[in-house]
């Protein structure tokens, strides 16, 4: 079973505010859930390469230059943002 | 017949010889909605106004004698994880409540092009996890079949709303069996394309290397033609694949209306999906569409795909792995809900308290579990091991398709169960998508086709292609229909 601190540290992580029931309850799910996945222990994967996607992925790359097109979408997406200031997104502060 | 009863070809040929105007059409649909979305909640939103000056528009184009795509004047229902330009898109969850999506997903732009009515969006598990759309955070959607059963999930809106007739089709997208178990749920037929095979642009992130787009309808023909619509390269989706046009594929009337043909059919049925613990009516009932198969002359094989106990661990790493690092996007500070609870309120604090009071026990039940895989000291136990477990479930399925042309098994282990049946026990929902994700897994093509009922519930069979062979699968599954 995964411990306190362990659901604590997942939740830091995540960025995820939790409850004191929350987190006693996610110890219990997430250990059932990680016992089930344990079952992966069985296969012999010794020889056997990842695979990322079912089919073959390459990078697709562009020049870095400023779309007509996406300059009108700007002040669009802006305007989905809970807080701006001239023209940026407004973020609290660190400390 | 009801106007609502109709499939596509129908109701373009009814479009086409002005048996009745598009405004009909969507007029019917509209009033069915508003009569019949209460007790099933299949919508989320309705676009009421947009359906109804979408569909004069059309009505122009048929009085002005224009030619009209196939898909001209019908109406459809999208998942509500899919952006509609200036229509909201919640993703089923309360930290998308009031988000307006800014720009058109690619499969909406195809089909705007195609001037299919864009009737609204519908309810989803949130952010497409789960498997019964009970994780909505805007109430359950309900079986037409039985209102005290779930529709299935996560396309439990559009798959109820395309039984329940109240849209001609609808789309969905499936991770792990989000279109096809609630498709076999709810008797209708439900197709996840090839991984590649349509374009995610527009498609609000679950795992992007198992997600796809895909139809919902009441016909296969149907099916056919709404895939045929979306399917496309696009360069906003770098995984996105051209269409080999010249690839081997069966033309479907060919194979439908010769029995020659189906005589060269060989279906694989792999042993390992009739395990214990599946519903003994479920399986008789398709066992009893693979011997119709048989008696029309198909070759049964039996195949081994031996890696497929490790598909649903090998998912419940994978699927939240990648979601944990999807949803990082939700931080309260580029759109969504912003919470923000003192004064005093750092960015931290901003995170935390809108994450927390955002998402809803299910995703954030699977972001814990995808940052544990990832987290330092065990990536190389969980996530490296799910993706070379996963190389093995891909082999199992390309061994087995050098000998047979498609793969039958059931869409689900039971039909669809009771409103909080499973919802307390995260385990037990997941084993209802048992046989649905090995097929994301592999990045193949499935479709669920209707083939009988239990108790009344409808059952459905899962047709498994070789990549790309959306139209080979689909042929196929038209004789079913048809027999």
């Amino acid at each position: 079973m995964i411990t306190k601190e362990d659901v604590q540290h997942i939740a830091k992580l995540a960025r995820l505010s939790l409850t004191e029931k929350e987190i006693r309850k996610f110890q219990k799910e997430l250990s059932s859930i990680l016992d089930y996945i344990e079952k992966l222990k069985e296969v012999d994967i010794s020889k056997t390469e990842p695979t990322s996607h079912s089919i073959e992925v390459k990078n697709v790359t562009r020049s870095d230059e400023e779309k007509e097109k996406l300059k009108t979408k700007k002040e669009k997406l802006l305007e989905l943002a809970p807080e701006t200031k001239d023209g940026y997104l407004k973020v609290k502060s660190i400390f | 017949m009801e106007l609502t009863e109709l499939t596509i070809t129908q109701a373009h040929e009814g479009l086409v010889k002005k048996e009745f105007s598009a405004l009909e059409l969507c007029q019917a649909y509209l009033d069915k909605i508003k009569n019949d979305n209460k007790k099933i909640n299949a919508f989320l939103i309705i676009n009421e106004d947009l359906a109804i000056s979408q569909a004069k528009k059309i009505d122009e184009m048929i009085l002005e004698g224009r030619e009209m795509p196939v898909l001209a004047g019908i109406p459809f229902a999208i998942k509500d994880n899919i952006l509609v330009e200036n229509i909201k898109c919640t993703a089923g969850s309360k930290i998308l409540e009031n988000y307006i999506a800014p720009y058109d997903a690619q499969v909406i732009k195809k089909l705007k092009e195609k001037e299919a009515v864009i009737l609204g969006k519908t309810n989803l598990d949130e952010f497409a996890m789960g498997s019964s759309t009970e994780n909505s955070a805007f109430g359950s959607t309900r079986n037409p079949y039985d209102l005290s059963r779930v529709p299935g999930g996560s396309s439990g809106g559009s798959a109820a709303a395309v039984a329940a007739n109240l849209c001609l089709f609808a789309l969905g997208s499936d991770t792990g069996g989000s279109i096809r178990q609630p498709a076999s749920f709810c008797g209708v037929v439900g197709l996840k394309p090839t991984y590649g095979a349509v374009s995610r642009y527009g498609l609000i992130a679950f795992a992007s290397s198992l997600d796809q787009i895909g139809p919902l309808t009441k016909t296969v023909e149907d099916c056919q033609i709404v895939f045929e619509a979306i399917k496309s390269e696009d360069e906003m989706d770098s995984t996105s694949v051209k269409l080999n046009s010249k690839s081997e594929i069966l033309n479907p009337k060919q194979i439908q209306n010769s029995k020659f043909k189906i005589k060269n059919l060989r279906i694989g049925v792999p042993k390992e999906y009739f395990i214990k613990g599946m519903d003994e009516e479920v399986e008789r009932v398709i066992k009893e569409a693979i011997k119709r198969y048989e008696e029309l002359g198909a070759k049964i094989v039996e195949v081994n795909l031996p890696h497929t106990e490790y598909a649903l661990p090998c998912y419940c790493i994978i699927a939240p792995s990648e979601a944990s690092a999807n949803l990082a996007r939700y931080d309260g500070i580029k759109y969504g809900m912003s919470n923000v609870k003192s004064k005093t309120s750092n960015l931290l604090d901003v995170y935390l308290d809108t994450r927390g009071e955002g998402f809803g026990a299910e995703v954030r039940r699977r972001i814990m579990l995808g940052t544990y895989a990832l987290s330092a000291g065990y990536y190389e136990a969980y996530y490296l091991r799910a993706q070379k477990v996963r190389t093995l479930i891909k082999d199992d399925f390309g061994r087995a398709f050098k000998e047979v042309d498609a793969i039958f098994t059931p869409v689900s282990p039971t039909p669809a169960f009771k409103l909080g049946e499973k919802i307390e026990d995260p385990l037990k929902m997941y084993l209802s998508d048992i046989f649905t994700v090995s097929v994301n897994l592999a990045g193949l093509p499935a479709v669920s086709i209707p083939c009988g009922k239990v108790n009344n519930l409808p059952v459905g069979l899962q047709i498994i292609g070789k990549p790309f062979e959306e139209e080979k699968i689909l042929a196929i599954g038209k004789i079913l229909e048809k027999a």
